[in-house]
């Protein structure tokens, strides 16, 4: 048959077969969930299942925050955006050609259950105001800070920090321009960790690299606050 | 003595508040978060928080997200 030419026959047993496969293919995939999880540190998988990190904002920061907390294995993640995927998000936002046009929350929440079909999800699709950050993160053990601009970080952290002052809140601060891997630090002050350059601005443009490291290392942070209660100050 | 960022330090006063440490550090940007002991201080504390001696001050400059 040539590449363009119309079968006249069609084998329907084929797609019975494609069916039962299927099927079956669910089932195995529900045995080996477990095994998503068989490379992690050990001891650190059922401590990270039974807990619950928010994210405030699914851009740069927050979407690939989002996908290393759940490759780690967390359990719950509460997730707010309000923004929908655009094309000038594709250079450094955890999202692909097939999501544009819809909103981050919907893209971001199927691309977190292809990766792990049990996390469990609370999805908001609202522009956060101080309110709803009592509200609707109240039940996380760590929040994200992944806003972008830094007159809506400082409300939120001072928002978080005010009313739940035991719990850590994870900022993102500094990511723009390139190179420079070296200035990336971790700085914490009392229960807020800033993660980044602490200096770069928006005006000298953002790269997938820079942006991802900032990303990961707000996860990184946050997982090890969530199994050990502390952080390992660098030295 | 107050340390500031675990850097810089400077000497402490009676009833030194959090606007006379941003002034002495002559502090210009304007979004900022502060840290006193490890408690936040809002804006609206800035006249009014009175810094005790020997406190842990941290002064961030707040950056744009990506």
């Amino acid at each position: 048959m040539t590449k363009n030419s119309i079968p006249t026959t069609v084998d329907f047993s084929k797609n019975v077969k494609k069916h039962e496969a299927e099927k079956s293919s669910e089932n195995q995939n529900k045995k080996y969930l477990r095994y998503i999880f068989e490379r992690n540190c050990p001891g650190t998988t059922k401590k990270l299942q039974q807990k619950t990190v928010a994210i405030a904002g699914l851009g740069g920061l927050g979407s690939n925050a989002a996908v290393a907390l759940v490759r780690a294995g967390v359990g719950k993640l509460i997730i707010a955006d309000f923004d929908k995927v655009e094309l000038s998000n594709l250079n450094r936002q955890h999202y692909f050609q097939s999501d544009l046009g819809k909103k981050k929350t919907e893209a971001l929440r199927d691309h977190l259950i292809n990766i792990n079909p049990d996390i469990k999800l609370e999805v908001h699709n609202k522009k956060l105001e101080p309110p709803d950050i009592i509200k609707l993160f109240k039940n996380a053990d760590v929040l994200i800070e992944a806003f972008d601009s830094a007159d809506r970080k400082k409300w939120l952290i001072e928002t978080w920090s005010k009313n739940f002052p035991q719990k850590p809140v994870i900022s993102g601060n500094g990511l723009s321009g390139m190179g420079h891997t070296k200035d990336m630090k971790v700085i914490k002050a009392g229960q807020i960790y800033f993660c980044g350059d602490g200096a770069s601005e928006m005006k000298m443009g953002l790269l997938s690299s820079r942006v991802a490291i900032v990303a990961n290392m707000q996860a990184n942070v946050c997982i090890e606050l969530l199994l050990n209660g502390c952080y390992t100050q660098d030295t | 003595m107050i340390l500031i960022n675990d850097r810089d330090k400077i000497d402490w006063f009676e009833g030194m508040t959090v606007r006379d440490i941003l002034n002495k550090m002559e502090y210009s940007y304007i979004m900022i978060t502060v840290t006193i002991n490890d408690e936040v201080i809002i804006d609206e504390e800035y006249e009014s928080y009175i810094v005790p001696d020997n406190a842990d001050v941290k002064v961030i400059h707040l950056c744009h997200g990506g």
